[in-house]
């Protein structure tokens, strides 16, 4: 705060007319932006189309324009000074220590959320679904930010452990916990069949080879309709029981029986919930001390250099086939588990909006930084909620915040992509 | 086709179907013809797919260009540019509509109108895109203005629909009639004025194109800076004009695609750019990314490969092919057709 009233002060006066001047000409962009697709609408008029025109609309969206773009230069003004000095050792700590706290705070939150007076059926929804994607996002993780390959079809390897676990449990009559594994392997064994021969590519090429094999997936799952009941899906998979000994259920030999306690329907959610919240932190768990193998500190150093890499007798496509495979491997538990806590699948859960969704959660959280991702998680799936009003301009605003939150802070809100190994620190930067 | 015929004739504008409507669905609206398909009927029927595919090929060729300029000249894949192309096609319907409610009759010259609208108004869309998106991250780690780009794709899909509506816009036909080029048991070859159409024009825009870029000074910036942007405004190049310049010329080039598509299948959804600027960047991969002949050569390459795949294997599992064959082109051709080899240096 102190840093930016310094740096305001030894700036110049503004200069309003060139402001003006900026904002009249975005006004005018705008307004050429505007007028064919929201000053003209078309409208359906007795089986034909016609087209009206919105002129207030329009004019709304020239002002709109107009102001946006003179507050943003005013902002840009006073934006603080970046402090170029190394921070401290001490600061450095503090940091730390703040982290830690948040950490401990949010896991004690996570661990007494079903418990909590006000969690009732939709709140260990929302809990779910935030876990869900706290996990898909810490499994993308280990392929974008710690391998720093570019996955947009990740979420084929959610489909494919979503109808792994379907398809066993209703034809073989499978367990879950039987099934969980298995669909981990079937998910890691699509990642190794993928990335095998595209895993040479450079960054943006794998990015498109990968959106193609996601899309690849949901039209093989959409048309091949014996196998995965087309677009239909398929409905009544099992729910999950306890631990493959006993179902939920008001029945005798259900899990409250067993336990000598009241019949409640929560009870498998909250079940739900802590299952999910155990796989979530074993995801955790098993990237940061995967970060601490050689195998990790290699997929560290290939996103870093990786001709360095191959002169030093790395095999970077094993190494990045390691990668892909883990990631796909948790993509696939997080997959089955989404299937057995829905009961019904089908192609539209697993578009590319989902994968951009959970890549947007990466991104935005700071590529490799854990936090980042629990964070921006509970931001993209409670806006909805928040939002539900204006459930129409949802995608809109995610589409623009993935805009502005990329512009502002190219490298992601909360984290920066620092090797966790360095021979000499880097001075300044 | 009538346009009301077109609408409810296929399942493929059904809401149990993707929602994906666009070329990618539609090889050709004549698929019906399979089912009349007698064994004499061989040769037909493949020309008539050849004429379907090259019309196709042309659109994706035209988008693809504006992929491969952007590759070529930032090194970045622009996700937005199916986008521009759905909104060039956006503002043809809305243009044809007006024309056709002011009476204009004179089709030659409404033609012309709608292509000079949709051109200027998706220009300013690209340039602006560029601006907002993609200029601030110059210079950003290089997944950055990826991430953009997937953003401003998201938002400009959403932005129409909510501006126009989510349904299927359907205008008239524009232009009717055909030449009979063969008959042959009860099997038509035909060859539509708008195939005539589409194919023309892009001829000559890709000659104009081409002109542009190798003979006139702005090609001559364009292409210094596609080789080295920094040597290049050392001299004297100004950089950033000449990127948005490439943006504009991009999205033009979209946009006259968009009109065709309109033209060509008479409906037009928000929807629609996902998928063709998918096609169309498999197009700029096979040809080879950054050549401009290249990306001609695989949009017609994809769009034969496409309508051949459908008429003869099986029209759900076509963009499959699409894909496949992109996935392969990458793994043993990463250069493409055309294109040159990519050194990577220390």
């Amino acid at each position: 705060m102190t840093q930016g009233a310094m740096g305001m002060a030894a700036r110049p006066a503004i200069d309003y007319a060139a402001l003006l001047k900026d904002a009249a000409l975005a006004a005018f962009v705008v307004f050429f932006l505007a007028f064919p697709l929201i000053g003209l609408q078309t409208y359906d008029q007795g089986g034909a189309l016609a087209v009206r025109g919105r002129w207030d609309l329009l004019a709304y969206a020239v002002i709109i324009g107009f102001v946006g773009r003179f507050l943003f230069q005013l902002a840009m003004l006073f934006k603080p000074v970046k402090s170029t000095k190394e921070p401290s050792d001490a600061s450095l700590a503090r940091q730390r220590q703040i982290g830690m706290i948040i950490r401990y705070a949010l896991l004690g939150i996570a661990l007494t959320m079903p418990f909590l007076p006000f969690s009732d059926r939709s709140w260990l929804d929302r809990g779910i679904n935030v876990l869900i994607y706290v996990m898909l996002g810490w499994g993308l993780n280990i392929v974008v930010g710690l391998a720093g390959l570019l996955d947009l079809g990740y979420v084929a390897f959610y489909a494919v452990g979503a109808y792994s676990y379907a398809l066993l449990s209703l034809n073989f009559g499978l367990n879950f916990w039987v099934c969980l594994p298995l669909a981990g392997l079937f998910a890691a064994l699509f990642g190794v069949l993928l990335g095998a021969p595209t895993l040479r590519l450079r960054g943006d090429y794998l990015a498109i080879v990968t959106l193609g094999f996601g899309e690849i997936i949901r039209v093989v799952l959409l048309n091949w309709g014996s196998l995965s009941g087309g677009p239909n899906g398929i409905a009544s998979i099992p729910r999950m029981d306890f631990f493959g000994l006993f179902p939920f259920g008001n029945r005798e030999g259900a899990f409250h029986t067993v336990f000598g306690i009241e019949y409640e329907r929560t009870h498998q959610i909250i079940f739900t919930y802590f299952v999910i919240l155990a796989l979530a932190l074993m995801t955790n768990w098993m990237v940061n001390r995967l970060r601490k193998l050689p195998l990790g500190r290699a997929w560290e150093a290939l996103r870093e250099d990786e001709i360095a890499c191959k002169s030093l007798g790395m095999n970077p496509t094993n190494t990045k086939l390691s990668a892909f495979a883990i990631g796909a491997m948790l993509g696939g538990f997080a997959g089955s588990f989404f299937a057995a806590k829905q009961g019904f699948i089908n192609p539209e859960s697993f578009t590319f909006m989902e994968s951009a969704t959970i890549l947007a959660i990466v991104v935005l959280g700071g590529m490799g930084s854990q936090m980042g991702v629990v964070f921006a998680a509970i931001f993209l799936v409670l806006l909805p909620e928040v939002t539900r009003d204006f459930e129409q301009s949802r995608m809109l605003l995610f589409g623009a915040a993935m805009i502005l939150i990329m512009v502002w802070r190219p490298k992601g809100v909360i984290s920066h992509r620092e090797p966790t190994l360095r021979l000499n620190p880097v001075k300044g930067a | 086709m009538r346009v009301e015929e077109r609408v409810e004739q296929g399942g493929w504008l059904g809401e149990s179907l993707p929602p994906f409507i666009g070329l990618h669905r539609c090889g050709t609206p004549d698929f019906r013809g399979r089912a009349r398909l007698s064994a004499g009927a061989g040769l037909e029927y493949f020309l008539q797919q050849m004429i379907n595919g090259l019309t196709l090929g042309s659109i994706y060729g035209l988008i693809a260009i504006g992929y491969t300029m952007v590759y070529g000249i930032i090194g970045m894949i622009n996700f937005a540019h199916g986008e521009v192309y759905m909104i060039g096609s956006f503002i043809a319907v809305i243009a044809f509509t007006l024309l056709s409610a002011a009476g204009i009759a004179a089709v030659p010259l409404g033609i012309v109108a709608v292509l000079l609208a949709a051109v200027f108004f998706t220009a300013v869309y690209g340039w602006a895109i560029e601006r907002v998106a993609y200029r601030p991250l110059r210079g950003a780690p290089k997944i950055a203005p990826l991430i953009s780009a997937i953003g401003m794709s998201i938002f400009l899909q959403n932005y129409v629909q909510l501006a126009q509506g989510a349904r299927v816009k359907p205008i008239p036909p524009v232009v009717r009639g055909s030449f009979e080029l063969l008959h042959l048991d009860g099997f038509t070859v035909r060859l539509t004025f708008i195939q005539i159409f589409i194919i023309l024009t892009t001829v000559v825009l890709m000659i104009g194109f081409t002109y542009l870029i190798t003979r006139t000074s702005f090609g001559r910036q364009q292409r210094s800076c596609e080789q080295d942007r920094t040597m290049a405004s050392l001299l004297g190049v100004n950089v950033d004009r000449t990127i948005s310049a490439t943006f504009v010329i991009g999205a033009a080039l979209a946009a006259v695609a968009g009109v065709m598509v309109t033209m060509y299948y008479g409906v037009v959804d928000f929807y629609i750019g996902f998928l063709a600027g998918m096609k169309a960047f498999t197009a700029a991969v096979l040809g080879g990314i950054g050549s401009l002949p290249g990306a001609m050569l695989g949009g017609l390459l994809i769009g034969l490969i496409e309508a051949l795949f459908s008429a003869y294997f099986s029209i759900e599992y076509k963009d499959v092919a699409s894909f496949s064959i992109l996935i392969l082109v990458l793994m043993f051709m990463p250069s493409g057709l055309l294109g040159r080899p990519e050194i990577e240096k220390v």
